[in-house]
């Protein structure tokens, strides 16, 4: 450690940590219920309101990684680093909006994605989503577990280990009995303490360290791009895999898609352009503390990344500002563990015991509610050993990454397009992850027509993330000449190198492939789904205290609508036409004994 | 970039973080007080 920084004494952050989680904890017991409902366990009811929600989803979006990551940025990449870190992450959040309010016309009261899937397609797909949502929750609390640690390791006299154990503690804590609404609403005390601290800290830390005079003094630390507000290196090594990768995560985390599905129907936009401004300026804000350190000619502790952020608020911050930054940080991990935590419980109340155990009518809504608690407390278990272990997870990131961004298309194709089927959905997904994997692992030498065709399948992957971004927004014939101009123009200038970009080039081509076979399975489709049965099929497994419970179904309509999922006729076609599915030899909609 | 410029840029996300702040708590105060009336849980 170096003797420079500023350290708290033991009975300090054991203070902080009792104040923070014991204040959270405090907080969920005010709303918690003797009795809690399995719906409100899950999405609140889905009626949310703006303060709340857009705290939430800033808070979900930041994770202690982000921070980390965004003055990694700064620091390597100079003063446009944090932009190509934060800006893209945030636009995502407004990307997705409009396909959020599509999600939220056809299935009002879902609680995952991955049911919708199931009602829309069938298992593979709900299964696909689901696990991907498991291991990448699970991932997600390890390195939320894992900052935790590190940063009482670096701040305080005890060990990492004595970290992981305190934050897992502290977020299963105050999470385990009230599940979402627990989350949702400390994410709001979550989210204010840690757009306070950064409103604070980051000019703090600049005049703190001589800015603006150091931008002239250590002007010399800086390359040619790192000094260049529209550097090459930056956009090539960070912003775009950063586009490809989060428009993937957007669509395929359960933890945003959770939060849209709890947000009042009519809110969702306003929540989501506050979520973008949010995010992103703190996100940005704390990059620029990278970009302070490289003007510093700062060198991290051990030459590790992830100590740059803590070492400059060790640094330079009196003691006061720097309990402040560490309560942003706890903050950041916690809110964003709960969110997985909460993520996990749902899939496995909603999607494993709701739709595949006990099946829709059959689910006691008290069976859900221990299953949401046991998985909580086993996730948090699992979380913990990784985490203490380190174990190197990138391999399983970089998988599941891949497979969230081959959901992209067969997911929003499913919200949209009738033709869409099982088969052509988990052939989709399937191919892409398939080709995926060799071009980001290197695994066949990029050279002659290798290197070829992936640059041409990356330049279509270009199109295709260009023209779904423009598909949210104007509709498909905007999103169709977006789409073709965005590979006409990048065509000349990407193939032939795009492929030395392995991380790019990769996450493209799963674009590219997965949309291709999707599109073209569906185009000879004869099926047509009818998208208003969703909302009869995805609905309240616990109404009993829920008002909205008169707009449900009766028993027997439900009934009558769940044997549907497995008739081949579309229940509310007007004209009474077949509208059998073509996948449903591949989609047996399994029922569940009793169930239908 | 000029040295004023670099620091416009660095300070003004601090800046915007505190509006966004600002709008968020004022959503949820008048959430709470509108529940508070009604006497029921804010969520």
């Amino acid at each position: 450690m170096d003797s420079d920084l500023v350290q708290f004494g033991a009975i300090t952050v054991v203070l902080l940590i009792a104040l923070f989680y014991g204040g959270t904890f405090f907080v969920s017991t005010r709303i918690a219920k003797k009795r809690e409902n399995a719906d409100g366990y899950m999405t609140a009811g889905n009626k949310i309101g703006f303060g709340i929600s857009a705290a939430s989803m800033t808070a979900t979006w930041i994770w202690a990684s982000s921070m980390y990551a965004s003055a990694t940025s700064g620091y390597t990449y100079g003063i446009s680093g944090p932009i190509h870190y934060g800006l893209w992450g945030a636009l995502m959040i407004l990307f997705i909006y409009p396909f959020g309010k599509r999600i939220r016309q056809v299935a009002p009261r879902a609680h995952t994605l991955a049911e919708v899937m199931f009602v829309r397609h069938g298992r593979s797909s709900q299964l696909m989503l689901a696990g991907s949502n498991v291991v990448g929750s699970v991932i997600s609390l390890m390195s939320n577990f894992i900052a935790g640690g590190a940063l009482v390791a670096l701040l305080s006299p005890f060990t990492f280990l004595q970290g992981v154990f305190a934050v897992a503690g502290g977020v299963l804590l105050y999470t385990l009995w009230s599940g979402f609404r627990a989350s949702v609403l400390t994410d709001f005390m979550q989210v204010m303490a840690m757009l306070g601290a950064v409103a604070i800290i980051v000019p703090a830390i600049f005049f703190a360290a001589d800015f603006p005079t150091a931008f002239t003094t250590g002007a010399g630390n800086l390359t040619d791009q790192q000094a260049n507000f529209f550097s090459s290196e930056a956009f090539l090594h960070q912003g775009a895999p950063y586009i490809a990768a989060v428009l993937a995560y957007a669509i395929g985390n359960q933890t945003i898609a959770q939060r849209l599905f709890a947000v009042r129907q009519d809110l969702i936009k306003k929540t989501f352009v506050t979520a973008t401004v949010g995010y992103g300026a703190m996100v940005i804000g704390v990059g620029m503390l990278g970009v302070l350190a490289l003007y510093l000619g700062l060198e991290p502790l051990g030459g590790d990344m992830n100590n740059l952020m803590p070492q400059m608020a060790a640094t330079y911050l009196p003691m006061i500002l720097l309990v402040l930054f560490f309560i942003m940080v706890i903050g950041a991990l916690s809110s964003t563990a709960d969110s997985d935590l909460s993520a996990l419980s749902s899939i496995m109340m909603a999607d494993i015991y709701g739709q595949n155990i006990a099946g829709k009518e059959k689910a006691d809504p008290r069976v859900m509610l221990l299953v949401g608690r046991v998985t909580m407390v086993l996730a948090t278990a699992v979380a913990v050993a990784l985490a203490s272990f380190q174990m190197n997870i990138l391999d399983l990131l970089v998988f599941v990454g891949a497979l969230w961004g081959a959901l992209v298309f067969p997911v929003i194709a499913s919200f949209y397009w009738d033709k869409v089927t099982n088969r052509a959905f988990t052939t989709a997904v399937l191919a892409a992850v398939a080709i995926f994997i060799p071009v980001r692992f290197s695994w066949v030498p990029m050279t002659g027509a290798t290197g070829l065709i992936v640059d041409v399948l990356a330049v279509i992957g270009i199109g295709v993330v260009l023209g779904l971004m423009a598909f949210g927004f104007f509709g498909w014939k905007v999103a169709r000449v977006v789409a073709v101009v965005a590979i006409v123009a990048s065509a000349p200038f990407a193939i032939g190198f795009l492929h030395d970009y392995a991380t790019l080039s990769a996450s493209l081509v799963a674009y590219a492939v997965s949309t291709i076979v999707c599109a073209g399975m569906s185009w000879r489709s004869k099926a047509r789904f009818d998208f208003s049965v969703i909302k009869d099929r995805v609905g309240e497994y616990d109404p009993e205290d829920d008002d909205r419970q008169l707009t449900m179904p009766v028993t027997g309509e439900a009934v009558a609508d769940e044997a549907m999922a497995t008739e081949p006729v579309a229940p509310h076609n007007p004209h009474g036409a077949s509208t059998r599915r073509p996948d449903d030899d591949q989609n047996p909609q399994p029922a569940p004994a009793g169930a239908r | 970039m000029s040295t004023w410029m670099l620091t416009g840029y660095v300070l003004m996300w601090p800046a915007l973080v505190a509006v966004v702040m600002a709008v968020i708590a004022r959503g949820f105060i008048r959430e709470w007080l509108e529940a508070r009336r009604e006497g029921r849980d804010v969520i």
